[in-house]
């Protein structure tokens, strides 16, 4: 074995017949064993590959952009195939939600499974700031989820209210109701709020009656909210005898509400949107789980719904059948 | 055989066996100052040959070929609801069908189960008859095999071929190499072609494959498959093995002294010398009468009577072709043999070889066995033991609870009903838990809610459900179960235990 060790350490490997590379660790050695030619071509097809990719595709960092290659190809037009395919794709479904009244709806469940999932996304971009991403909303702004509905709760009052928002400036078809800041404005003295939020309470049995209070709410309240206290979908009255709340249901809130009178404000999204977006954003919503069918409500806001529904097209669309 | 690790062992004897045959070996060291970048292949043209280990190898080809081919094209009834495949790898819609058995992907563990059973196998053979995946049914083995068989059609012998590639490019072997490359070609895209069947129906796809208007994976796969076979089996070959595939490698620590390999004897055929020495000389000449036939039949080009080495695929081709010139010449055959290397010192020492059954059975395959025997009756366990109803329930976390009007309390749930079965099958839904609690589904009216559901759940399908649950005012947030059953003779049962969220204090 000695007789084989060059100057380098390089040596004959008797069990191989290769030359090994002449390092040693611990006295393991290394064989330099030659690799086999196709590999080398391995190698020189990746370098012509490497070449190539540089000329067809962005490679080389410039100044303020990257070489283009000469395929044209980017990562933002790619996109912007993939969604003109997305687009081509729900063509047909858009289409004929344009030319569905949402009133008809209901009747099309393929096509209102497509409204529900389109609208799911766009309530993500345009409603969840509000209303929150499970549309459960919080103090102030609606809960959509539940069966309260301050305007409505069928098709085509969801999609009225979407369209023209509520107490916006300008608009003549918005939602508008007004309620008095009793406190803020002196019209009932905090011993006359604190008994009349009690009658409030009592309609839900979260207080004593007390006749005091009875009397101060038929006398401010109930030209709005009724003599039971049950709202009016016309003004946009809540239902004070029910368990939801807008604004809360605690003493301190209803105190709170009496005296100081929030009113909530939404865009009308009819000149932000396109009317198949808002058709497919009212079946969502209606989808939630408090969706009001169309029988049930006919009697309810009456006058309202056959006043709303000649605004509707205006702006929606001709959506009338 | 105590204290030195099996590799070094192997080594050892290896070194041993060649310094034997150091003279025969050709290639000279590389002077030191000019550095060998790449080495050329070597072409192999291996001699056509005979015995009981060439026929061995001709069943286990037919065999495996054809199992590859002919399977997919194998039907199974299995209904009007599933494909009639009996083996069918259905991607699109995440299914394994093997004959009776159905695999959704939450059972890949079957899938993995029968890897390892095939990975433990291979240590099983390995550890028992060496390497005799790599010698018989290798893919990279068998493809292998029959390109050369084509050679031998096309070209002839090995002489004519060695002729043939050395000479210049005459009319001839133009003509030559275009048949034999077009065969090549039409048994690649063969191989390629059957690979995609067992992804689609067979018979569907072989027809939309042909009219055009099969899926571009089809397409892209047959010709990637075609373009590997083409060159893994037609050109590269043997170099598959010894630079490619890892399998080698590993065997090198797989294999021990006691595992069965191909060996040269050589201290029976050592010192080398042709029939006509001997007769001259008689006794100083071994039985090996370096005819080369062994290396002329070796598909990887190898001289076994330098050792073991990691380009022996144990393919015993040498054995056959050994042992018919031994018989010519009346010698005793086995020179080179199956043998441990245990085996070969027992032998050299003149003592009586272990009997076939030690060399099989012993603490290594016999632990081998049970580990695979274990998995496989685990599997079986499971398989017999698995459901075909399944349930699965995702609460609503926002809003986790929803208050009704009239003060109730409302829990919405995403369900999945499972039916493993390959037809449509009823079943009951059940509340268990929460006092007064109802549901009702979302395309269904809440007039109509109930403790109990009923629904048809379609054949081999997940089903969907989006279930709201009512519960009447101050319903304290608790546990709810939804239990299921099919409502068939199997009368199977899931259930999915999750929450019922309702307010902490009722306001």
């Amino acid at each position: 074995m000695a007789n084989d060790k060059l100057a380098s350490g390089s040596r004959l490997d008797e069990a191989t017949g290769t030359q090994t590379v002449g390092h040693e660790w611990d006295g393991i050695e290394e064989l330099d064993t030659p690799m086999p030619r196709w590999w080398l071509w391995a190698f020189y097809a990746t370098i012509v590959w490497g070449i190539a990719y540089v000329i067809a595709y962005p490679a080389w960092p410039m100044i303020d952009r990257a070489t283009e290659g000469v395929l044209g190809w980017s990562s933002r037009g790619q996109l912007a195939t993939e969604i003109a395919e997305q687009d081509k794709a729900r063509a047909a479904t858009v289409a004929a939600l344009a030319d569905m009244p949402i009133e008809k709806l209901p009747d099309d469940p393929a096509l209102m499974r497509a409204a529900v999932a389109g609208g799911r996304a766009a309530f993500k971009v345009n409603c969840v700031q509000c209303h929150g991403a499970g549309a459960a909303g919080s103090i102030g702004y609606p809960n959509l989820n539940d069966d309260d509905w301050l305007w409505g709760g069928n098709l085509k009052e969801i999609e009225y209210t979407i369209i023209h928002g509520t107490r916006q400036p300008g608009g003549k078809d918005t939602h508008t109701s007004l309620m008095p800041a009793f406190g803020r404005d002196q019209m009932l003295t905090d011993g006359q709020i604190s008994a009349v939020a009690d009658h409030v309470l009592s309609l839900s049995g979260r207080a004593k009656p007390n006749a005091t209070g009875a009397q101060i709410f038929a006398d401010n309240c109930a030209a709005c909210h009724g003599a039971d206290g049950k709202g009016d979908r016309q003004f946009g009255a809540p239902n004070l005898a029910d368990a939801i709340w807008l604004y809360g249901g605690s003493k301190a809130q209803v105190v709170q509400q009496i005296s100081n009178a929030r009113l909530g404000v939404m865009p009308a999204w009819g000149g932000r949107l396109d009317p198949v977006t808002i058709k497919m954003l009212a079946a969502y919503v209606h989808s939630l789980g408090g969706g009001e069918a169309f029988a049930a409500t006919a009697a309810a806001p009456g006058e309202t719904a056959a006043a709303q529904a000649g605004a509707v097209p205006q702006e929606a669309g001709d959506v009338r059948p | 055989m105590s204290g030195p690790d099996p590799l070094s062992v192997l080594a050892a004897d290896a070194a041993a066996l060649r310094a034997s045959s150091r003279k025969q070996r050709t290639p000279p060291p590389p002077p030191e100052n000019e550095p060998q970048l790449y080495e050329k292949r070597r072409g192999v043209y291996p001699q056509k040959v005979q015995g009981p280990f060439r026929r061995f190898k001709w069943l286990v080809m037919f065999v495996t070929l054809g199992i590859y081919y002919i399977t997919p094209w194998i039907r199974w009834d299995r209904g009007p609801y599933a494909p009639d495949q009996a083996v069918l790898v259905d991607l699109a819609h995440r299914r394994f069908y093997m004959f009776g058995i159905e695999i959704w992907p939450h059972e890949f563990y079957f899938v993995a189960g029968m890897l390892i059973m095939a990975g433990i196998g291979l240590f099983l053979v390995t550890s028992a008859v060496g390497r005799a995946w790599c010698g018989y049914s290798c893919p990279q083995t068998v493809w292998t095999d029959l390109f050369q068989h084509v050679d031998r059609l096309i070209d002839g012998d090995r002489n004519a071929q060695i002729r043939l590639a050395n000479g210049p490019w005459t009319a001839e072997k133009i003509a030559k190499r275009a048949i034999k490359w077009t065969i090549y070609l039409v048994i690649s895209f063969w191989t390629g072609g059957a690979w995609i069947m067992y992804f689609a129906d067979a018979p569907t796809l072989t027809r939309d494959f042909w009219a055009g208007d099969a899926a571009p994976v089809a397409y892209a796969t047959v010709a990637i498959l075609t373009a590997t076979t083409f060159t893994l089996g037609g050109f590269m070959r043997e170099q598959v093995c010894i630079y490619m595939c890892p399998w080698p490698r590993i065997q090198t620590a797989m294999l021990d002294e006691k595992s069965l390999i191909v060996t040269y004897k050589d201290w029976r055929g050592e010192p080398r010398g042709s029939v006509k020495k001997a007769a001259k000389d008689p006794g100083a000449f071994g039985d090996c009468i370096d005819c080369n036939q062994c290396v002329a039949v070796c598909p990887t080009g190898i001289d076994i009577r330098e050792g073991p080495q990691i380009g022996c695929i144990t393919c015993a081709l040498c054995i056959d072709a050994c042992d018919r010139v031994m018989g010519e010449i009346g010698r005793p055959r086995g020179l080179i043999d199956y043998a441990t290397l245990d085996d070969c010192k027992r032998e050299a020492a003149g003592e009586t070889p272990r009997p076939a059954w030690k060399t099989l059975l012993r603490p290594r395959t016999i632990v081998y066995f049970l580990a695979w025997c274990g998995i496989g009756l685990g599997l079986l366990f499971l398989l017999g033991a698995r459901t075909r109803t399944d349930i699965s329930v995702a609460p609503d976390r926002n809003p986790p609870f929803m208050l009704l009007s009239d003060g109730s309390v409302r829990n919405a749930y995403t369900i999945k009903l499972r039916n493993m079965e390959s037809r449509p099958r009823d079943m009951a839904i059940t509340i268990d838990g929460v006092r007064g609690a109802m549901m009702w589904t979302d395309e269904m009216d809440r007039a109509d809610a109930a403790r109990s559901l009923t629904l048809t759940v379609p054949a081999d399908a997940t089903q969907p459900l989006r279930l709201y649950v009512v519960a009447p005012r101050d319903t304290p947030a608790q546990a709810i179960t939804f239990a299921v059953r099919s409502l068939d003779e199997r009368g199977e049962r899931d259930s999915g235990e999750t929450r019922f969220e309702a307010p902490e204090v009722n306001p």
